[in-house]
């Protein structure tokens, strides 16, 4: 689904991502950790074409894409993102949120969107929040409303980068749980989290990255249990 | 009691002699803020555009204008261009006042602009949104709200300028107050009397900006 090679990117003098390899196939779940400033966000943005990476090659389902794709906008629109602060838009209702991708990109009738985006929002729990503003809901209840905006595009991928960091600890299970009944359904996923419990339990990979390279990977039982690098078990040893 | 050179009962005596100046004034800012909004909104995308071909010209108009004073940017375009075309005094007048409003008010737009989170535009492109799908839909609407209360600054600063206009001969309030204080010799009741006309103007102005803030605020508060 997505096959990434030989992934250099610089802000500045900075080497920020050190000659990524990594391949993730279709249904995978894969969670990648590491400390700040260890790359795994700017991973992800270049995934999205958020950031462009100077040198390498990147895959969305077999077909490269780059800064000089002449049709990024589509190729982003296969690519959800979820991002750490929402970004829901807060001139537009909840419901307003998840059809804009549909009726502006997809061009489906709003009527057509507003069916779809009851859907979305049904299987988000937030049914009854389709006509509140971003402003009046919690920081959970807006990050299911962007997980159900990034959906509506029925993305090939979603991406995930730290959707719960900015949440209150009461508020990260219910978006943990969304998250969980989508990678159950099937959705390719990549995830930069730290939340253990959701990685051991639909995690099929876990990615860390320290300093821009990819350190040590593996099924999230080994990972988490019995890590080889010293620098994993260090940065494990910081977190658990 | 000392007898003040002053007839104060001529203020309501000859203020609604004072409508038509008044309408000229309403004119020259109406239709100057119009101009003004149309280059501001043009000017302010140019200047952020990275392209240079759109950013200098921008860059040097603000310049240019804004080190510049009003009134004799009103008298280059009125005494000065009248050699190249024949132009006359209202639209010398609302097109100076809407050139030099333009300039500042594509500051403001500008830092509205910028003033929209950078995740706005990530999220909206995420989406698969076109660059100026981003522009359009999601940052300007949020950008327009953030610059009512400076656009209503620049609005009352452009009609109490446009007083301005009086050095190129149109006969809007501040001309029509000397005029008329020279013919009658009470100076100072006809000065007063557009005093009152332009402060009845910029509250109504000001009261209407409020009204259109309170109005943009709905998604802030609405559940």
């Amino acid at each position: 689904m997505i096959k990434i090679r030989g992934l250099n990117k610089w802000f500045g003098d900075l080497h920020v991502l050190k000659d990524i390899d990594m391949d993730v196939s279709p249904k995978e779940v894969v969670v990648v950790i590491g400390a700040s400033g260890s790359g795994k966000s700017t991973l992800l943005r270049c995934l999205n074409f958020l950031e462009f990476a100077q040198k390498g090659n990147i895959y969305i389902d077999g077909v490269e894409a780059n800064a000089k794709s002449k049709n990024l906008h589509t190729v982003r629109a296969d690519v959800g993102m979820v991002f750490q602060h929402f970004n829901l838009f807060p001139h537009r209702t909840v419901m307003g949120n998840v059809i804009e991708g549909l009726t502006q990109v997809k061009r489906i009738s709003s009527k057509e969107a507003v069916e779809q985006g009851e859907d979305l929002l049904k299987k988000v729990g937030l049914s009854d929040k389709a006509d509140v503003y971003p402003a009046m809901l919690s920081g959970g209840q807006k990050q299911r409303v962007a997980i159900a905006r990034a959906l509506a595009m029925k993305p090939k991928i979603m991406l995930f980068d730290e959707p719960t960091s900015a949440l209150d600890p009461e508020l990260v299970g219910e978006v943990l749980q969304v998250m969980k009944t989508l990678a159950l359904e099937g959705m390719t996923m990549m995830v930069v989290s730290h939340e253990m419990g959701f990685a051991r339990e639909v995690g099929d990979r876990v990615v860390y990255m320290d300093e821009g390279s990819i350190i040590e990977e593996g099924p999230p039982s080994v990972i988490y249990s019995n890590p080889k690098n010293e620098r994993t078990k260090a940065f494990l040893g910081q977190i658990l | 009691m000392i007898d003040l050179p002053w007839d104060f009962t001529a203020i309501p005596r000859f203020f609604p002699g004072f409508y038509a100046a008044a309408l000229l004034t309403l004119q020259i800012t109406f239709f100057g803020i119009l101009v003004g909004l149309v280059l501001g909104l043009v000017t302010g995308l140019m200047r952020l555009s990275k392209n240079p071909l759109f950013n200098t010209p921008a860059k040097a108009y603000i310049w240019v204008i804004r080190g510049t004073p009003l009134l004799l940017q009103l008298m280059i375009i009125y005494y000065g261009l009248i050699d190249l075309v024949s132009i006359d005094r209202m639209p010398a007048a609302i097109i100076g006042l809407g050139v030099h409003n333009g300039a500042y008010i594509a500051e403001i737009f500008r830092g509205a602009i910028q003033s929209v989170e950078r995740g706005q535009r990530e999220a909206a492109l995420s989406l698969g949104m076109t660059e100026s799908q981003a522009m359009r839909r999601i940052i300007l609407p949020q950008a327009f709200k953030r610059s009512v209360p400076p656009l209503g600054n620049q609005f009352i600063i452009a009609l109490k300028d446009s007083s301005l206009a009086s050095a190129i001969a149109v006969r809007e309030l501040l001309l029509r107050a000397r005029q008329m204080g020279s013919s009658t010799l009470m100076m100072l009741e006809m000065l007063m009397i557009v005093g009152i006309y332009y402060l009845m103007m910029t509250t109504v102005l000001n009261l209407l900006m409020g009204r259109i803030e309170k109005r943009l605020e709905v998604s802030d508060y609405k559940d």
